[in-house]
């Protein structure tokens, strides 16, 4: 069996902090892979950290102890892909992390943005250019800082926060019935993404097993979800550099997908489709046979329209060795889904962690090699055509009628549990914890957009300021995501 | 240029000819309240409800407003009473039209605003704010800019400056740190002006309303010409409601 894409752990005995660092050195020297790191306040004022890690045995779980007097020194340094973690643990919980090289905030600013210290860079032809948050678009907001030489970006930062909503705190505050549509909500575009892996993890916390055809059709839900906002950024990306026949053609062939979407669950979103307990609409015999007709005409259109995107001179001008992050940059960083992908590196968790449905079909593993906007839109269209194989394959699948939900019933004590979900940006995880009495103290939400805005920066480094909105398309981001 | 072309056949014509007359399949738009009554006591919907969207159980009262379309109260209702239409015609000029009911079906139709008809009827430009969106309201927002709806046909557009643009669309709840960057964006719009909500952030805070990140005030000064309610709305609910406000292309 391959390793589940969920973890549970009852009463995890804390390390101290030392014991906890040094835990969670030896572990990714030894080579594992932190998906996420967090801190959490207790009552006594203590900081009680999480880690979870990933090597080829599966998922595991480092947890401590720490006292504000005592802090933790950071190991941003030595490991760079946990900059962000120890940033957001810095911010949410207050504790000094002393040797981080750059406690920004992550998402709340401290100060009004006009007092905030971005990176200064001197001399006498340089100059900085400010955009943000309100962007040329209809788009979300963000704040963007150009440190310039000329055309030439010697650095970008990214300064989030602006859609912070305070989402987490939400779904402990209010009935656990409710969480779900909020859980939709956290990035509106990676509905399904999100939702799977909050289901993941409050399933596996109440033992609540469902069958493998509600875990079918959960994947193709995120399939579909995957295809929709793969061709919304193709389309984007196509717009920016001009190339008009992608633009409207990927766009309305987005347009059909969400509409299937709709039709299965009544939302172009896939909003109310997956609940703790199973989903709310199955997919009957009669609608898988009129799937695949609808997909045929898809990937035909797709087809053409992708090969005159490939074969474009214009296109290929554009797009090859800009906004490049390889291999080594993508790993050292930590990014995730997607973008890592393009750079190279074997990171999929519907490969890794395939739970039932990607074990019983499994999903072919995409990568690209040169890392650059080339390889991220590349890539986009590779997984548009392997998910839709998968897909069809998946509406083959009988008896993908849906049983009503199975009810999620008291939580066990004191229980950690964890869900993972590659949503279409990369890996979505959800994390729950209970008190004494089993009621929910902590929930931590993780989109790949927090680890993967970094690399945005990085990518955009010697670049000329004109190539930012291609590399940012073909990043794709997610501000509320980031900013919860 | 064979390629290109094949790129054009297969595009084949994609835009909705008549806007007002187009039902989106299976689309969960609005609630419909049946006229029975309810079991003693039970208050079944309004705790499934994520946003508070039942305004009164006696009788049974829905703010369009508030609704997140999830559905999550039709299934809980012992007595069946719940059920969703695809209806894209729910937008209202005023708040409290967005209350439904068993006897209020939906939201009036919307009367064409002789004023906005003279000002707006042929050249609308619009500036879209995200202040809390989900990405889920500027999707359909983009979208009605889209091959399909299209609604630039009517001269109505989303620009990129706020100084060449006539509204202002707000989506999401307006978050702390968007109340002061939002206020300098309307502030730059030329007169007349005016603000139309989008989605329920935006309308009533939705899920966000009780978030201490939310801040609202702005939309206490400056009061919607148009509520457009869902989450998100469908774009056909902010075409029909624009079409109506305006008087394009009256039947």
């Amino acid at each position: 069996m391959p390793p589940s894409p969920y973890l549970v752990a009852s009463s995890l005995s804390p390390l101290t902090h030392v014991g906890f660092n040094h835990a969670l050195r030896e572990r990714l020297e030894a080579g594992a892979r932190a998906l996420t790191y967090f801190g959490a306040p207790l009552a006594d004022g203590a900081i009680e950290l999480t880690a979870l890690l990933q090597d080829e045995q599966g998922l595991s779980v480092l947890r401590g102890h720490a006292t504000g007097d005592a802090g933790l020194p950071a190991l941003t340094v030595q490991f760079p892909q946990l900059h962000i973690f120890e940033r957001e643990i810095h911010e949410q919980t207050g504790l000094p992390m002393p040797g981080h090289p750059w406690l920004k905030p992550v998402r709340s600013p401290v100060a009004p943005m006009a007092a905030y210290p971005f990176f200064k860079m001197e001399g006498k032809e340089v100059h900085e250019v400010a955009v943000g948050p309100i962007h040329a678009g209809v788009i979300e907001p963000g704040h963007f800082r150009f440190m310039c030489l000329g055309e030439q970006v010697h650095h970008l930062e990214i300064q989030l926060g602006f859609q912070h909503r305070g989402i987490e705190a939400l779904v402990l505050q209010r009935p656990l019935a409710h969480a779900a549509a909020l859980v939709e909500t956290i990035a509106g575009d990676t509905s399904i993404g999100h939702t799977w892996a909050f289901c993941r993890a409050l399933e596996a916390m109440a033992g609540v097993t469902v069958t493998d055809e509600v875990e079918i059709v959960r994947a193709i839900a995120l399939e579909l979800e995957r295809v929709a906002m793969h061709l919304t950024g193709l389309s984007g990306i196509a717009t920016d550099i001009g190339f008009l026949q992608g633009g409207t053609t990927w766009g309305r062939l987005r347009t059909t997908l969400i509409n299937l979407s709709m039709q299965l669950c009544g939302s172009r979103f896939g909003r109310g489709w997956l609940r703790p307990g199973g989903v709310r609409f199955g997919i009957d015999a009669e609608t898988a046979r009129r799937i695949p007709d609808l997909l045929a005409q898809f990937q035909r259109d797709m087809r053409t329209v992708s090969a005159l995107f490939e074969t474009s001179l214009s296109v290929a001008g554009r797009l090859h060795e800009v906004g490049t992050v390889t291999a080594e940059t993508a790993r050292e960083l930590g990014l995730v889904g997607m973008v890592a992908r393009a750079s190279s590196l074997d990171l999929d968790q519907r490969v890794a962690l395939p739970g039932r449905a990607y074990t019983r079909l499994p999903m072919p593993h995409a990568k690209q090699l040169t890392g650059d906007v080339w390889a991220r839109a590349a890539l986009r269209i590779d997984e548009i055509g392997r998910s839709v194989v998968w897909l069809l394959q998946a509406l083959a699948v009988p008896g993908l009628d849906a049983p009503p939900l199975q009810p999620i019933g008291a939580l066990p004590p004191d229980t950690l549990a964890i869900g993972v979900c590659e949503g279409w940006r990369g890996e979505t995880i959800h994390a729950l914890q209970t008190d004494a009495n089993g009621k929910l103290r902590h929930f931590k939400a993780q989109d790949p957009s927090l680890r993967n805005w970094f690399g945005l920066a990085v990518a955009l480094r010697g670049n000329d300021i004109s190539d930012f909105p291609i590399c940012n398309k073909s990043f794709d981001l997610s501000y509320c995501g980031n900013d919860l | 240029m064979l390629r290109s072309l094949r790129v054009r056949i297969s595009q084949g014509r994609q835009y909705i000819g008549d806007l007002r007359a187009a039902a989106p399949a299976n689309f969960r738009g609005m609630p419909v309240i049946a006229d029975a009554a309810c079991a003693p006591a039970c208050r079944a919907c309004a705790d499934a409800c994520p946003s508070n969207a039942f305004v009164s159980l006696d009788p049974v009262q829905i703010d369009l407003g508030r609704c997140v379309q999830c559905g999550d109260c039709a299934p809980v209702c012992p007595e069946k009473k719940l059920t969703f239409t695809n209806a894209c015609h729910t937008a209202a000029v005023l708040r409290d039209d967005l209350l439904i009911s068993a006897h209020r079906p939906a939201p009036p139709p919307i009367a064409v605003s002789a004023a906005l008809h003279k000002q707006f009827g042929r050249s609308l430009r619009l500036r879209s704010v995200s202040a809390g969106g989900c990405n889920g309201c500027e999707s359909e927002l983009n979208a009605v800019s889209n091959v399909n709806f299209d609604l630039g046909r009517y001269g109505i557009e989303f620009v990129a400056s706020p100084r060449h643009a006539d509204g202002l669309v707000i989506s999401g709840p307006i978050t702390r740190n968007m109340a002061e960057p939002l206020q300098l964006c309307f502030d730059a719009l030329p007169r007349p002006r005016f603000v139309l909500a989008f989605g329920a952030c935006a309308i009533s805070g939705g899920l966000f309303a009780e978030a201490p990140q939310i801040e609202r005030q702005f939309l206490d000064a400056n009061v919607p010409i148009l509520y457009v309610p869902g989450c998100p709305p469908h774009p056909l609910t902010l075409v029909n409601g624009l079409m109506d406000l305006l008087g394009i292309a009256l039947p």
